[in-house]
């Protein structure tokens, strides 16, 4: 980190509570504080129920904390509407799912062509772009395929060429390897070491893998909704 | 942009599953295919009644004299008194005369081809002593077989002579023949035969036989009970009834185009109306087939309408069934909802994706229902006799309405689908 870097996801004081009313009220997150600089590869660890989902979910814009702010590349989430919300993920927020979640019926190509589609990119640049992507990730010669007829690194590959698409300011990935056998996993993760390295992609990885979290730059440790601790990783970078 | 993607995508979602977009569809394809049907029969329908009253007589304007309709109104105190109920039987000064249809005939000879008068003179009976047989005596001048087409069998017509001698001469029907002289129509010409009209006999000579032709619309138990028609020369007629009156109506028989017969229509009422405008119970009016066409085809599409007003109750059940089917897709591919938004979809572009689905639904059960409705139609029409003709305006409807219906019966599960929680939706298994 230098002093150069641009804080590019900041998270104050965040809160977030279930239920809301007094009797039944459930507070997962109890004020978290994280700072994400541009660039930067950073995992998030911790068991299940630790808040990592929600905490995920927050940063991807898919939620709105009780209370606290989150800034987004410089963009205020926590009041966002809607359709601002919706605006942020098209744009910011590249999605990399442990199930992959790609569109069944449709083939890859169409799948890494959707979040250019909603953003309003036309036809040929979108195709043109989508090409690109799916041959930097390796799927030249599958760009055609449906999802069923893929393998899932190949999904997984194609879902990661999708989460590049509007070229967002971060890449989100949940497990991204859970689903994979660990030579596919491998695979995976030398595709996001190569994005972070080649393109300085900002990558946030939420996992429960100790290993994977290591190749990391800096793990962050949930532990019952608040930071348990922070320290520098990044065998692999 | 977006509508042509969202096109795309609804065929592929409805394609993928064929077997459930067919049934979903039967709904429509039921609903608008009777709609469809319907419309089709009673518009063929409709098309072979005009072309078959105008071979009937299109050019023909029956004038008659009618019972004046307006009322004399006693007004006291603002109260309107309307005499009603009054009957006038019409007398000879009622009556139209042969000077009036001279006068018609020379005024508009350019657009009077024959001037036919029938009489109806009364039931009676004919014999040749050997058997008996019931006719309608009917009295007729020679231009009547200008407005009536009959074939002759046998001999001649009535003709202008047999009128101005007032001869006891009679056309009869083959049917009656068929009783006398042995069936043999040559050789009961010249033959005296006994008609008695009222208990008064007179010997009448038979000049002609025609070919009696059914009525399809009239079905008698047994062909002896059929009462055909003897035509005899009007002014034998009248001498019968004892009468010197005019004539209650005659029909004209047009050299006019078909679609100036009204016009012409009013310009013989107008020739009438100096001769009755000092008479206070009769007036002259006028009818054309244009006219029966015309009520008689209103009272087919009232008819078409109220029953294609019920298929559209199953167009209703067929919507439901869309809404059902597009909630059901809507539950499978939650997790599809929660990627697209999770990538930005917009709620209003997700609401957009599955209405365009619903509509594309329905569209194309509509576009199979006309198919199905106007093959079903044709049918039809074809066992009963008539030609299809396509219902353009039905089809533009149905097709405009099958829209509706994927859109009303679309929106809702539309509109489940964009309010669905993105995180519910992508955990969604």
């Amino acid at each position: 980190m230098n002093e150069q870097s641009k804080t590019i996801i900041d998270l104050q004081q965040i809160r977030k509570s279930f239920f809301l009313g007094k009797p039944n009220e459930l507070e997962i997150l109890h004020g978290i504080d994280l700072q994400v600089t541009e660039g930067e590869f950073v995992s998030i660890v911790g068991e299940s129920g630790s808040g990592k989902s929600t905490l995920m979910n927050i940063i991807g814009a898919l939620d709105r904390p009780t209370t606290g702010s989150y800034h987004l590349a410089d963009t205020d989430i926590g009041n966002a509407k809607d359709k601002e919300l919706s605006e942020i993920r098209n744009q910011k927020i590249g999605f990399v799912f442990q199930t992959y979640n790609l569109i069944a019926r449709t083939t890859a190509l169409s799948n890494v062509e959707l979040p250019m589609l909603y953003s309003g990119v036309s036809k040929s640049k979108r195709t043109a772009r989508a090409k690109e992507l799916l041959e930097m990730v390796g799927m030249k010669n599958r760009i055609y395929h449906k999802p069923d007829e893929l393998s899932g690194g190949q999904k997984q590959r194609t879902a990661i060429a999708r989460a590049m698409a509007n070229n967002p300011a971060m890449i989100l990935a949940d497990e991204p390897t859970g689903a994979l056998d660990s030579d596919t996993g491998r695979h995976i993760m030398d595709i996001f070491h190569k994005l972070h390295k080649e393109q300085g992609k900002t990558i946030v990885l939420i996992t429960h893998s100790k290993e994977l979290a290591e190749e990391t730059e800096r793990i962050i440790t949930l532990k019952d909704g608040r930071i348990l601790n922070e320290r520098k990783g990044g065998i692999l970078c | 942009m977006l509508i042509l993607e969202n096109i795309k995508l609804a065929f592929s979602a409805l394609f993928s599953n064929k077997m459930r977009s067919l049934l979903t569809m039967l709904g429509i394809i039921i609903g608008i295919g009777s709609v469809i049907a319907i419309m089709t029969v009673s518009s063929s329908l409709t098309t072979s009644i005009s072309t078959s009253f105008q071979e009937m007589g299109a050019n023909n304007i029956t004038v008659g004299i009618k019972q004046s309709t307006e009322e004399e109104e006693v007004r006291s105190n603002g109260m309107v008194f309307g005499t009603s109920g009054r009957t006038v039987t019409a007398d000879e000064d009622d009556m139209i005369t042969d000077d009036m249809l001279e006068e018609l005939q020379d005024t508009f000879s350019d657009q009077i081809d024959a001037i036919a008068i029938s009489e109806s003179v009364g039931s009676a009976t004919i014999d040749s002593g050997s058997s008996s047989s019931n006719i309608s005596l009917t009295g007729i001048n020679p231009d009547y077989f200008e407005s009536s087409e009959i074939t002759l069998l046998a001999g001649r017509k009535i003709k202008q002579e047999d009128l101005d001698g007032t001869k006891k001469v009679i056309m009869v029907s083959d049917k009656v023949i068929e009783t006398f002289f042995d069936g043999d129509n040559e050789s009961a010409l010249a033959q005296a035969v006994n008609v008695t009209l009222n208990n008064v006999t007179t010997k009448y000579y038979i000049v002609g036989v025609y070919e009696y032709e059914e009525d399809s619309t009239f079905t008698s138990d047994s062909d002896e009970d059929v009462e055909t028609s003897a035509y005899i020369p009007i002014t034998t007629g009248k001498e019968q009834l004892h009468s010197d009156d005019g004539y209650s109506q005659f029909t004209i028989v047009t050299a006019t185009s078909v679609d100036s017969v009204s016009t012409f229509a009013s310009q013989v009422e107008a020739f009438f109306a100096p001769y009755y405008a000092d008479n206070e119970d009769y007036e002259i009016s006028t009818s054309t087939m244009e006219s029966m066409t015309e009520s008689m085809n209103e009272m087919i599409q009232t008819v078409s309408i109220a029953i294609a007003f019920i298929a559209g109750i199953s167009l209703l059940v067929g919507g439901i069934g869309v809404m059902n089917i597009m909630l059901v897709s809507i539950t499978e591919r939650t997790r599809e909802i929660g990627t697209r938004k999770a990538l930005g979809a917009k709620n209003s572009s997700i609401r957009l994706q599955f209405i365009i689905e619903s509509i594309i639904l329905c569209l194309i059960g509509g576009l199979l229902g006309i198919l199905t409705g106007f093959l079903l139609g044709a049918i039809a029409a074809s066992i009963l006799g008539y030609s299809a003709t396509a219902p353009v305006g039905a089809i533009l409807l149905s097709v405009g309405f099958s829209m509706i219906i994927g859109t009303f019966f679309g929106y809702y599960p539309a509109n489940k689908a964009a309010k669905l929680d993105p995180i519910e939706a992508l955990r969604y298994e």
